[in-house]
């Protein structure tokens, strides 16, 4: 009986997972080259090489702010684990909800490690007249204000859902083309904040910008003098997540070597201080806690769309 | 800063920069002349051999490469029809016609002399200008973008034959620049329920079927024009010179030089307009104030120079906002942007002050290797252009078909892409066949997405005013770009007027 179980199970994958990795593995970046998520996965690609103890293969395919990607890695990608694909949140959660068919489900993404995050920072110029927060919220229940950030449905626009809905104010969001492209926006004083990630921030703060406020639950090491949301009051933790994903049907044996690979490359001294300099900050969620997380995040957006009738028709 | 420069310029002045700056050149121009992988693209591929390197030689290898790929871009422009990058859609115009009259040569040298003077002014602009231009970044907000995409749209007035066809065109193109994800807002646009369509269609791709597939078409049906072609380049070869002539013709016009490297340059500052923007407005002003504007797309070598001057005066300027503020002025900016920082660089102010060595090391390096260009370019350049000339037509019909194919294909590994390719090819030539001009059709995917992501950013920014709409005639910079607008509206029926009264002046003497 054991050794039936076990011969059914080499079958179904178990041999396969035994000896995997025996070639080189796709690690498919859903977004342009030169991007956050593209310079990660270069960043990786030396050291997980030394953890796989096979070549792996970097490549794009961008579109639909990753959707594309996603949905070819949800449908068509054949689950053996030598295709690896970068996911991001609240993206994978927010396209499903938002658009009429993005191609694949959130649950059709199955994670194997979620390795880096950046939370959003509210940030307004150095001649704003607000200081502080609150400041700010006050002045927005008496006029029309508008936060910049970087594309519609994510984290940053989420981010300003939420802090609409906790303060009860009716901020405008005004989304760019990515996280840069809105920072000469708020220099310039076409709006009157942004709702940016805590990297961004950095860099405003060198040109006399004001972070009146970050997005987690306690204050970021790089930004000690900014408050938190949850400080004033506001419930508002939101930001972006980067991990890597695999085919829906891939074997959990597989899933759990892929997860040990990308945890090693985490503990890399060379690859932790390069993160940190891009201002990344480090996770370490392996397959299941990271699915747990995601479905808390999609419980979270789907309420906050709804609330504003951004859910699909 | 200025010690700093001088440190830099020993720094630079060592063999292994320089042997830095030719490879990073020729590996540029490498990928430049291949269709598909753009500068971008390169520079990405290029990333992981620069995390083991100080980062004074990566960001010097980087700098270099992106200079020859911008260069690079405009051979397979002249030679084939095809811009290796969409910084060199406007090379096409006149760099092919050349070739067709045998003066491929020529149009090498010509584009060759623009990328090296546009290179160095960008750099120069750069190195004297870079804090004052910086403002200059920030004084444009969405409406500017708007009016500038909508000035661009003038230029199809200036590429179209009949005025009713190029509109008609041009509008083609920016409904193709509607397909997919919208870029503010986030709706799903015209993707007939294909989940790859959510990506839209790649400005490379639209470039390479609508340039190139009515090329192969046109080289297919009808060899023998090429052999006259062949014919005429081989005779100029036979009187010699071509070189110094060329060099000394461009270098007698030095205002269309200056005007287009300053284009460029201004164009670069922009972040979100580049180089496949910079290179339409230089041909097209160079067209506009040309003695010689009749002979334009019919083989003028201003028209190859002023938009190979643009487009290579990108890379300095685009490097203003890149180092002053940290916002990448054009797409492969965003890559070396990733560099400065993997290596604790942060750009800003201290970014000149503490580590001035370093930066003025490779903002010269970059100058230095537009210089390097010029006698990398002469070899190369000519060598592609010799090695084209003299492949059979029917080699070269099929090379530039599989070539076609790999290159939309490498875009975004999309097999999609290439069949959007084919499609757009086939619809290129039949469009052109009743006079609708492919590159109206290209102008219009290129705007398209300014003028939408400008308006709808700027009416939503306005949500305080009373009219937000109103917004967009009250800013002083945009009635500035407004008025360019009427004049670039006005100017072709002005001098048609010119040119009716000046015919009438001649029959009636």
């Amino acid at each position: 009986m054991i050794l039936a179980g076990c011969a059914q199970q080499s079958d179904t994958g178990g041999a396969a997972a035994e000896d995997y990795p025996n070639k080189s593995i796709q690690y498919i970046i859903p977004f342009d080259p030169g991007g956050e998520s593209d310079i990660t996965a270069r960043l990786q690609q030396g050291p997980l090489k030394d953890a796989f103890g096979e070549s792996v293969a970097v490549s794009n395919r961008p579109g639909g702010g990753g959707a594309v990607g996603w949905s070819q890695l949800a449908t068509e990608a054949k689950p053996d684990g030598y295709t690896l694909m970068g996911a991001n949140l609240p993206h994978i959660v927010l396209q499903p909800l938002a658009r009429d068919d993005a191609g694949y489900e959130t649950e059709e993404i199955k994670w194997a490690y979620i390795f880096e995050s950046t939370p959003n920072a509210f940030v307004v110029a150095k001649d704003s007249p607000y200081d502080t927060i609150e400041e700010f919220v006050a002045a927005a229940k008496k006029e029309k204000l508008t936060v910049g950030g970087s594309s519609s449905f994510s984290a940053n626009h989420m981010g300003t859902l939420a802090l609409n809905k906790e303060a009860g104010i009716d901020l405008t969001y005004v989304p760019f083309s990515g996280t840069s492209a809105a920072t000469p926006a708020l220099l310039g004083g076409q709006v009157d904040a942004l709702m940016s990630y805590n990297t961004e921030a950095l860099d405003l703060l060198d040109h006399g910008g004001k972070v009146l406020a970050v997005a987690s639950d306690e204050r970021l090491a790089e930004l000690p003098d900014a408050p938190t949301f949850k400080e004033a009051g506001y419930d508002v933790t939101i930001g972006a997540w980067r991990g890597v994903a695999v085919p829906p049907d891939t074997p959990d044996e597989i899933v759990e070597k892929v997860a040990d690979a990308f945890a090693k490359v985490n503990k890399d001294p060379e690859v932790r201080s390069k993160m940190e300099k891009l201002g990344f900050h480090i996770e370490d969620m392996g397959p299941e806690e990271s699915a747990e997380f995601t479905a808390d995040q999609q419980a979270e957006a789907k309420d906050l769309l709804e609330r504003f009738d951004l859910l699909k028709k | 800063m200025l010690v700093d420069i001088g440190n830099a310029l020993i720094q630079v002045a060592t063999p292994t920069m320089l042997l830095l700056c030719i490879a990073g050149v020729i590996g540029g121009m490498a990928v430049g002349a291949t269709p598909g992988l753009s500068a971008t693209v390169g520079l990405a591929l290029l990333l992981p051999i620069t995390f083991a390197m100080e980062p004074t030689t990566g960001l010097v290898l980087m700098g270099a490469f992106y200079m020859g790929a911008i260069y690079g871009g405009s051979f397979t422009a002249i030679l084939v029809n095809t811009p290796g990058t969409p910084s060199s859609i406007a090379t096409t115009f006149d760099g092919y016609p050349m070739t067709q009259q045998g003066r491929s040569e020529a149009a090498i040298v010509a584009s060759t002399v623009g990328s090296v003077v546009g290179g160095v002014i960008g750099v120069i602009g750069l190195i004297v200008l870079a804090p004052l231009l910086a403002q200059v970044v920030l004084a444009f907000g969405p409406q500017e973008y708007f009016w500038m995409g909508v000035f661009g749209l003038t230029m199809i007035a200036g590429i179209a034959p009949s005025l009713i066809k190029g509109i008609a065109a041009g509008f083609l193109g920016l409904l193709i620049s509607t397909i997919g994800i919208s870029p503010v807002g986030g709706e799903v646009r015209f993707t007939f329920g294909i989940t790859d369509m959510q990506g839209g269609v790649p400005l490379i791709v639209a470039l390479i079927g609508l340039f190139t597939i009515p090329t192969i078409v046109d080289l297919v049906i009808a060899p023998e024009s090429r052999s006259m072609e062949v014919e005429a380049d081989g005779d100029r070869r036979k009187r010699g010179g071509e070189v110094r002539r060329t060099v000394r013709d461009i270098l007698s016009r030095p205002v269309n030089l200056l005007r287009s490297s300053a284009i460029g340059t201004f164009v670069g500052i922009l972040p979100g307009a580049g180089g496949s923007i910079a290179n339409l407005i230089a041909y097209n002003e160079a067209k506009r104030t040309s003695k010689r504007r009749a002979n334009f797309g019919k083989g003028e070598i201003d028209g190859v120079v002023a938009p190979e001057a643009a487009n290579n005066a990108v890379v300095g300027g685009g490097m203003v906002p890149l180092l002053t503020l940290g916002i990448p002025g054009a797409p492969p900016d965003a890559v070396i942007y990733g560099v400065l920082l993997l290596h604790g660089l942060r750009p800003g102010p201290e970014l000149f002050d503490e580590q001035g060595v370093l930066t003025f090391t490779f903002i010269l390096a970059v100058g230095l290797s537009a210089l390097l260009m010029a006698p990398i370019g002469l070899v190369a350049g000519r060598g592609l252009q010799r090695a084209v000339v003299r492949t059979p037509t029917y080699y070269l019909a099929p090379t530039i078909a599989l070539l076609t194919a790999v290159g939309s294909y490498a875009v975004r590994n999309s097999p999609l892409d290439v069949v959007i390719m084919v499609l757009l090819g086939l619809a290129g030539y039949g469009l052109r066949k009743v006079g609708l001009p492919p590159a109206a059709i290209v102008l219009g995917v290129v705007l398209g997405p300014i003028i939408e992501t400008g308006f709808a950013q700027g009416l939503l920014a306005a949500t305080g005013d009373a009219h937000p709409w109103m917004s967009f005639f009250t800013r002083p910079l945009s009635l500035g770009i407004i008025v360019l607008v009427v004049l670039g509206l006005a100017w072709p029926l002005v001098t048609a007027r010119k040119e009716k009264r000046q015919a009438e002046k001649e029959l009636v003497s």
